[in-house]
């Protein structure tokens, strides 16, 4: 899939760039691309650090344990592959905590620790587990209460009620998400039925 | 404006981690910088998957593929009657998020932040997250390669999330 997604992008980018003549594009735009590359890694690095050193006093403590608790029916609902007791659901709850109250910066860094201890659980370490691809189907979606870029975007902009779209953004992100959690369950009973 | 509450949990969550840890006699200080060292050891590991996914994004941006996508795609939005930037701000949703910020301010200069395109175009910005960016780096993390239905799915919640936010947008401003 990935490979597909990769060799589309690149050759259908080429070929337009060619086709019309712009073919230097190509050459600026991966430069462009390494670069923002460079830029987001760069800007991730320290807030991965601290949150996940966070993330590692909160374990110590036990806290994340505490935390799988509270939303324990939910978690067996989503990923009934997880056991309940396991590392894994507490960071998958704080990560979609995270995301609701629009933690963004937290959340990538949760959800990144929560992928680690999924993967601990996946027999094919090259693989995305059934339990990878909910945990991202509901992270792609974004779920959250408030949509504080756009409505910061809002504002920069001169907007009269920058906050106007609070309710209509969480009617849409809560189709999306319902829609997400729904394919991703037809998706797994289809890969899981076939041999 | 309602921008706090992010504002408010994110130091009362730290605050309340270290003093937990702390009171549970966790050595705080050792323990974070072990943590925070895998932290970095997982941005290295991302890197490669990022590299490899922007430039391919930065090609068929810059190359005039997407617009040219997003214009063999436009009698849609005429045929429907929804505003035109509709179709490929939704697009660009699932591959960039700076470039669907920009595309975003943009519709904003030329409608004005409060009419409908505009809202709209917000309420678009807010409702998902770039999927490809969140695949990248989820699993890039881990060494996951082989990404099973994770995609389509996402793909599937992008597409309901765009044609949501045009009905909670008519709904709650009409037109």
């Amino acid at each position: 899939m990935i490979n597909l997604v990769w060799l589309f992008f690149i050759v259908i980018g080429m070929s337009v760039a060619g086709a019309t003549g712009k073919i230097s594009t190509v050459t600026s735009a991966i430069f462009d691309g390494a670069h923002q590359a460079v830029t987001l890694t760069i800007g991730l690095v320290g807030i991965l650090a601290f949150w996940m050193g966070i993330l590692r006093i909160a374990q110590e403590a036990g806290l994340i344990t505490i935390f799988s608790r509270f939303l324990r029916p939910l978690i067996r609902f989503l990923f009934p592959s997880v056991p309940p007791d396991h590392p894994a659901a507490g960071a998958i709850v704080m990560n979609l905590s995270a995301n609701f109250l629009g933690m963004g910066n937290a959340a990538t860094p949760i959800g990144l620790e929560a992928m680690r201890q999924l993967q601990k659980l996946n027999p094919d370490p090259t693989t995305a587990s059934p339990a990878m691809c909910t945990l991202l189907a509901l992270n792609t979606s974004g779920l959250m209460l408030l949509p504080t870029t756009a409505i910061g975007l809002r504002a920069q902009m001169g907007s009269l009620h920058p906050s106007a779209i609070v309710l209509p953004t969480l009617v849409a992100t809560a189709i999306g998400t319902g829609v997400a959690i729904l394919a991703d369950r037809i998706f797994r009973h289809r890969s899981s039925s076939k041999p | 404006m309602s921008i706090g509450i992010a504002d408010f949990v994110v130091p009362l969550f730290v605050v309340f981690v270290i003093l937990f840890g702390y009171l549970r006699r966790v050595s705080i200080f050792e323990v974070f910088v072990e943590g925070a060292k895998e932290g970095l050891h997982v941005a290295i590991d991302i890197f490669p998957y990022l590299a490899g996914m922007m430039v391919a994004i930065a090609i068929f941006r810059q190359s005039g593929a997407f617009d040219l996508l997003a214009s063999v795609l436009a009698p849609i939005t005429q045929w429907a009657k929804i505003p035109s930037d509709f179709v490929p701000i939704a697009l660009m949703r699932s591959i960039s998020g700076n470039a669907t910020m920009a595309m975003v301010m943009d519709v904003m200069r030329q409608e004005g932040p409060d009419s409908f395109s505009g809202t709209l175009a917000a309420v678009m910005m807010g409702a998902s997250e770039t999927t490809l960016y969140v695949l990248t780096v989820y699993f890039g993390s881990v060494g996951i390669r082989k990404w099973r239905y994770a995609l389509p799915v996402g793909l599937i919640a992008d597409a309901a999330a765009a044609l949501g936010a045009l009905y909670a947008t008519t709904l709650f401003f009409g037109k």
